[in-house]
């Protein structure tokens, strides 16, 4: 068995020896996209396993052991990880957990920390636990990010986007029932199996691929009668987690709705940017913002690719990139902010308004921090610019009420047939 | 044809048929009592033999929330209820530009005019009509009686508008302090309106013709005047206005339906009893048998009084919600008790009790008195109660009389939750709940009632349920949501019942105490409080922790029996009680009046006896009672209060004309190097004054999201002001980072204090209106090099000819003048505590930010604690006494909380330094430091005090939090 390593300040290690005898644990987030980013782990030998379960039973792990006025994500992850921890299903003595760390100033940063006292709490710290991030926190000898990885994760990223994406705009006029989904699938399993073998990672299999996804989901026969469109924004977490959001796409389809979710790419893209927008503010370094550029301009020659291939069809969306979105906010909020989402959530509700989803369901964890100043925050004004915007904030916790949540989206909805019709 | 509109809301069910000129010729309004599909039922059955010709087809549509589930399952066509009010008024009351309705448990506003907007309450400010309600029963009158008080109303106090559970928090104390019920019922009444404002205007004006609709709306006429006074409006209500929902559905009805069928498919409607359930309390009834047996075993005798002739001893405890009164003989045993709910006002209840016991026994010789509980001051005026006991103190000298090696003692009582840990026979520390989690046993109580149960009876019934359903725990707000959502999913009164228990169990352990295992309080756990007389919130405790609990027989006295037995132990022979004689003759007035010695203006309450003795309630300090003003030597709040005091009313005429600058959140540290800025660049700076309720009022309107932190809605206010002294530049910058203290991880403010000034740029409409130029832009202190250079572009933005040069010397001076002021605090905070320690006194860090300097966001907690006799000192200056960066569990990122960190590991190696940690609710931030500093201290057996603070005025609780802790320092300091 692994020797348990502490680092100097008393940091239980994430060891070489247990790259090879550990399983990876980490919590479930966009369903899509995490199921093929899991892939690029097993390519490095790790053996990452993702968590898919459910139920009551994690938020209340979570509460038990996280401080109850900490974010619900928080809870969530949290609550996931040890309830899978606690279930008998792994050994131990021989699992780590993964989580991210955005290293940005809001509490996101911090669920590192909480899953740790968590663990104490709960008599588990022996297991080690593993930060996922870009700003160089907490560093592990048996966990290490390469250049390969960045490239695999980013490719997996815009397969996951694309996937959606695309899903999100057939399914709700499939003709035939389903047919999506498989695709969905068929196409999930062959990323799966390329990112295994570290393959189709390169920008120019990106693009062969993403062409071809295209063209299979353009294939798809649709009856596109008009439907309401509506767009998810939000906390991250939140925003695309089932789990988080009492699985509120599921009820947008079940009223007959088109939804729109922006992908992660550009909160990818939008957390380097933050780095040289810092930069400019207040001056800085000049290597770390050359480092960022370059993963900048590499991330944005991805988003090109999906830009060039929407605007093919026009039964898609075209993809909106991402200075288009930072300009819509040029006079709204200041590129300084950045916490959590920052100034990205306003623009992606800006941005859904004015492709037609104007229609908006603003998810946020109850008492979310930078959501009070760009969700909630930022309504009032994209209404003043925007008349065709329609906005719903809606809270998430583990103590708020579906019935309540889905009734203020309904009224929502309502409004937005009204216009849907005065417009026909 | 003719239509039928149905509203279904949370706690009542509206009906009306139109015929075919669209005219009501049927309405009916009742409530439903969570029995939505019976209800239903009985209505359309009666609606199709007395109101419609047979077979005769109607088009119908249903509405409201609680609606929702059974229109999907019985195909029933759904009308958002919103929308529907929106079509009713469009029809009937074209003219109106903004409707307010108020229901059970939404609070809704339309605007209608220049671009619709509708908005319902958020998750936080559920329970509009509930709430009243709740406070009716409060206050121990029904609802209409809310409306008569009301009208004679005389003040109003400040009551918190955040949500239900706040209020309360706020009346619960206004009645122990003798407030009169009529104040009460008005304030009730305008909180309500503040509520609804301050959550849903946000930003929008609430102007032109208001139609005020719902339930609340239409029956509390005095609820439509307090709407119309602070809106500067007159609202009308128009006829049918309760009608307006169902109006609305059948007015938009369009769907041909048959009501046989529709009939059919409610009858075969049943809930799906798909929600989330947990263990139930007892599997079998065996289980309970031994479970009972077990717990009778601890308990104390009760005896007769009359046949006892030796020494008593008076125990009272004035608790929140309750009264508890014990008689106790030499031995200990109890000869008389008395348990009963304040309704408002403890004295006459008493009075009246005082007097059954001299009547029970005229020659009765009560020896000694104490008396303990929220109520206690008043108490001890009214009656010449001999001794006052700290109620945490009186709950520990009960708890060993029945397991003298306790060393866990959890009391959940109607409104709070109190927990201390016992160690060498001296409470060692104390958990009390905040605000957030409080009322969760009267809760329990008000919930059984309007059920029809009494309390009881209700918690026993849920001993047995199969699925005790899962309430969460955050408050008790949403365990009402939630309890109706379950009863809408098909949950049995039972699960309910018994979901509620464990509800009340888990807020106290996992919110309260924050304990994961038992390991975490403690081997001998003695329960007690009202609360846990219910067998099944005992039981939910026992399960929750697996563990085996004591439960005095007299759970719900064990104040006032601890408060006896203090008596008895410290008697001198003869008691200073009222006798029968005084009781004869005993008056009791009671005089509001506002405190004008400072700018806390308390709201005061002064209760003059016939014994010439008076109690003055609502006070923060000793200045309206003694006439003295403080002694602010020892209070390092005040001396800082001083300094900006004079900041603000420096003025420097500069010729580049008036910028302004709201005072609050960060600008509380770092004013001194703003205004030194913009005066050495020749500008004239304006400073907002400090916070107070009138000018947090002002700036309600415009805050768009109500659950953010109480000192960020403040800022709203803060810029009105200034845009109202004429200001025509304010200067309120972002800042992602603050300074450096290089003793941290990183050194970020908070998402909040980072940003709020985009909230204000997008939300205070007076700017744009005003012409205001508003410069928000984003600005790096920390970096100190780079600082002139970019700060000279921003500057250029908005103003000509400035020069860097020019900027680089003000810079310097700026720098140079915070820099001053800090190391002022910290001369001031070494002198407080030389003298503090040369007069032997306990020194208290009140830690929190530099924005709870404020005195409407501390709420003169300063002063209060001063009147302790204690040194007050800030966690900036204590921080700073740590030369280097300490370790701690979680990333310290933020520059203020990291001063929480040092500070609290400084005072842990000073003998009489104590910390207090000022929490703001709403503040995320501190649900991650607050559990690390309670770690750093206790590590070192240091107490961590957390005191939550918001809109809430009322200092009550946090009074006894003091008292508890000072005390325990006391017991501990005597072992």
């Amino acid at each position: 068995m692994a020797k348990l390593v502490y680092n100097k300040d008393g940091r239980l290690l994430f060891t070489k020896e247990m790259r090879k005898e550990y399983t990876i644990l980490f919590p479930m987030m966009a369903e899509i996209h995490f199921n093929i980013l899991k892939e690029v782990f097993n390519n490095f030998n790790y053996h990452a396993e993702l968590l898919t379960s459910t139920g009551p039973e994690i938020a209340q792990t979570g509460l038990k052991y996280v401080h109850n006025d900490t974010c619900y994500p928080a809870i969530l992850t949290i609550g996931q990880l040890i309830n899978a921890v606690q279930s008998g299903k792994y050994d131990i003595h021989k699992i780590a957990l993964l989580i991210t760390q955005t290293g940005g100033g809001c509490r996101a940063s911090n669920y590192i920390h909480l899953l740790r006292k968590a663990l104490k709490r709960a008599g588990l710290e022996f297991i080690p636990v593993i930060s996922l991030n870009l700003s160089g926190l907490e560093k592990n000898p048996g966990f290490k990010l390469s250049i390969k990885f960045i490239r695999l994760a980013v490719a997996g990223l815009i397969y996951g986007d694309a996937l959606m994406m695309f899903k999100n705009q057939c399914e709700p006029y499939e003709k035939e029932k389903g047919t999506t989904d498989k695709l969905v699938e068929k196409w999930s399993n062959y990323f799966i199996e390329k990112l295994k073998a570290s393959k189709d990672k390169s920008l120019k299999k990106i693009r062969k691929n993403i062409i071809n996804v295209a063209q299979d989901f353009a294939n798809i026969e649709c009856i596109r009668t008009p439907k309401l469109k509506v767009g998810i924004v939000g906390e991250i977490y939140v925003k695309y987690s089932p789990l988080g959001n009492n699985s509120l796409e599921k009820f947008l389809k079940e009223q007959d709705c088109e939804i729109n979710v922006p992908g992660i790419l550009g909160f990818i893209l939008f957390k380097i940017d933050n780095r040289i927008e810092d930069n400019k503010l207040y001056g800085g370094g000049k290597i770390k913002k050359l480092f960022c550029k370059i993963l900048m301009s590499y991330c944005l020659k991805a988003e090109k690719i999906l830009i060039d291939v929407t605007n093919k069809y026009d039964v898609f969306y075209n993809y909106s990139p991402y200075y288009h979105l930072k300009s819509l906010v040029k006079d709204v909020v200041g590129y300084g902010d950045k916490m959590g989402e920052g100034w990205l959530l306003t623009a992606e509700m800006m941005e859904l308004t004015e492709s037609g989803y104007g229609n908006i369901v603003c998810t946020q964890p109850f008492g979310c921090l930078p959501n009070h100043i760009n969700g909630k925050g930022m309504i009032r004004r994209i209404n003043e610019l925007m008349p065709n915007a329609n906005i719903v904030a809606v809270d998430y916790d583990a103590g708020a009420v579906k019935v309540n949540q889905e009734n203020r989206i309904k009224l929502m909805l309502s409004i937005g047939r009204e216009k849907l019709q005065i417009k026909n | 044809m003719k239509k039928i509109g149905l509203d279904i809301g949370s706690t009542t069910i509206k009906c009306v048929v139109l015929n075919e000129e669209e005219k009501i010729i049927y309405s009916s309004y009742e409530r439903h009592f969570s029995l939505i599909a019976k209800k239903i039922e009985e209505l359309l059955s009666f609606l199709k033999t007395n109101i419609l010709k047979e077979n005769e087809n109607v088009k119908i549509a249903l509405s409201g929330s609680a609606g929702m589930g059974i229109a999907e399952a019985s195909s029933f066509p759904f009308i958002q209820e919103v929308y529907a009010t929106r079509i009713a008024t469009l029809r009937l009351e074209e003219k109106t530009d903004v409707i307010i309705e108020l229901g059970g448990e939404d609070a809704k506003i339309l605007f209608l005019n220049n671009g619709v907007e509708v908005r319902m309450n958020g998750t936080c400010a559920g329970g509009t009509g509930a709430f009243i309600d709740q406070m009716a029963s409060l206050l121990g009158v029904d609802i209409s009686k809310i409306n008569d008080l009301a009208k004679e109303k005389e003040k109003i106090y400040t009551i918190a508008s955040r949500c239900g559970v706040f209020a309360k928090s706020d009346i619960q104390p206004l009645l122990n302090q003798g407030a009169r019920k009529q104040d009460i019922a008005a304030s009730i009444l305008y909180a309500v309106v503040n509520q609804t404002i301050a959550g849903l205007a946000q930003g929008r004006e609430i102007k032109g013709n208001v139609l005020y609709l719902g339930g609340p709306l239409t029956f509390l006429e005095e609820l439509r005047k307090a709407f119309d006074d602070v809106l500067n409006t007159k609202g009308k209500c128009p006829e049918n206005s309760l009608y307006y929902v169902a109006l609305g559905a059948a007015y938009a009805a369009d769907k041909v339906m048959d009501l046989s069928t529709l009939l059919i498919n409610v009858k075969n409607y049943s809930s799906t009893s798909n929600f989330a359930y947990q263990k139930p309390l007892f599997e079998t009834k065996e289980d309970y048998e031994k479970f009972l047996l077990r717990h009778e075993k601890h308990k104390v005798e009760t005896l007769s009084l009359q046949e006892y002739s030796g020494p008593c001893y008076l125990g009272i405890d004035a608790g929140s919600t309750t009264i508890k009164l014990v008689l106790i003989d030499e031995n200990k045993n109890i000869r008389y008790s008395k348990y009963m709910s304040n309704s408002g006002n403890p004295v006459p209840l008493i009075k009246k009790e005082l007097e059954t016991i001299y009547n029970l026994k005229p020659d009765i010789k009560i020896v000694s008195s104490a008396a303990t509980g929220y109520g206690e001051e008043i108490i001890k005026s009214a009656f010449q109660i001999d001794f006052g006991i700290v109620e945490t103190i009186a709950h520990f000298v009960a708890a060993k009389k029945f397991m003298p090696n306790v060393d866990f003692v959890i009391d959940i009582g109607g409104q709070d939750i109190k927990c201390f840990k016992i160690h060498n026979q001296a409470i060692d520390n104390i958990f009390l709940n905040e605000a957030c989690s409080s009322g969760c046993g009267s809760f329990l109580q008000t919930f059984a009632s309007s059920l029809g149960y009494n309390i009881e009876d209700f918690a026993n019934l849920g001993l047995f349920s199969k699925k005790p359903v899962d309430l969460g725990s955050r408050c008790t707000v949403f365990m009402n949501s939630a309890v109706k959502q379950a009863q809408k999913d098909g949950a049995s009164i039972e699960d309910i019942s018994a979901g509620l228990s464990r509800a009340v169990v888990k807020n106290a352990l996992y919110k309260v105490i924050r304990a994961s295992s038992v390991d975490d309080l403690g081997k001998n756990i003695v329960v007690q409080g009202g609360t846990f007389l219910n067998n099944a919130v005992l039981r939910a405790f026992e399960m929750e922790l697996k563990i085996d609990v004591v439960r005095p027989n007299i759970s719900g006295l064990m104040g006032a029996y601890g408060a006896a037995l203090y008596a008895l132990t410290m008697q001198e022979g003869k008691s200073n009680l009222i006798t029968l004689e005084g009781l004869k003759s005993f008056k009791h007035e009671i005089k509001v009046a506002n405190c004008k010695l400072c700018q806390n203006n308390c709201h005061l309450t002064i209760n003059k006896f016939s014994n010439g003795k008076q109690y003055i309630g609502g006070n923060r300090c000793e200045r309206p009672i003694t006439k003295k003003e403080q002694n602010g030597d020892l209070n390092l709040y005040s001396y800082k209060q001083n300094l900006f005091d004079k900041m603000i009313k420096s003025v420097h005429h500069g010729k580049r004309g008036k910028i302004g600058i709201p005072l609050g959140l960060n600008m509380y540290e770092l004013l001194p190097f703003w205004k030194t800025l913009f005066e050495e660049l020749d500008f004239e700076v304006v400073v907002s004054p400090f916070s107070n309720r009138k000018l947090y009022l002002e700036g309600q309107a415009t805050i768009p999201s109500d659950t953010v932190c109480f000192p960020a809605k403040l800022i709203h206010g803060h810029i009105i002001n200034l845009i109202n002294q004429g200001v025509k530049i304010i200067f309120y910058p972002c800042m992602s980072y603050n300074i450096d203290e290089k003793k941290s991880d990183n050194h970020y403010n908070c998402p909040v204090v980072a940003y709020y000034p985009e909230v204000i740029n997008a939300n205070v409409k007076n700017l744009k209106r005003e012409n205001v130029i508003f410069i928000k832009d984003y600005v790096g202190l920390h970096r100190k090099n780079n600082f002139t250079k970019k700060f000279t572009l921003v500057l250029k933005k908005y103003f000509s000819n400035i020069s860097e040069n020019k900027v680089k010397k003000a810079t310097k001076k700026a720098y140079k003048a915070l820099d001053d002021y800090k190391e002022k605090i910290s001369l001031k905070g070494d002198e407080i505590i030389a003298k503090a320690r040369s007069e032997k006194k306990q020194i208290f860090v009140l830690a929190g930010r530099p924005y709870h300097l404020d005195p409407e966001t501390n709420h003169g907690i300063d002063k209060m604690i001063s009147t302790f006799d204690v040194a007050i000192v800030s966690e900036d200056v204590i921080a700073k006494k740590v030369k280097k960066k300490i370790k701690v569990h979680t990333l310290n990122q933020w520059t203020y909380h990291s001063r929480l960190y040092l500070a609290a590991s400084y005072v842990c190696n000073q003998e009489d330094m104590n910390l207090i940690h000022l929490v703001s609710f709403g503040c995320g931030v501190d649900a991650i430091t607050s559990d690390e500093i309670r770690d750093i201290l206790e590590k070192k057996k240091k107490i961590y005090t957390q005191i939550k603070i918001d809109e809430i005025t009322n200092l009550g609780a946090v009074k006894i939090r003091i008292r508890s802790l000072l005390s325990a320092l006391k017991e501990r300091k005597s072992n």
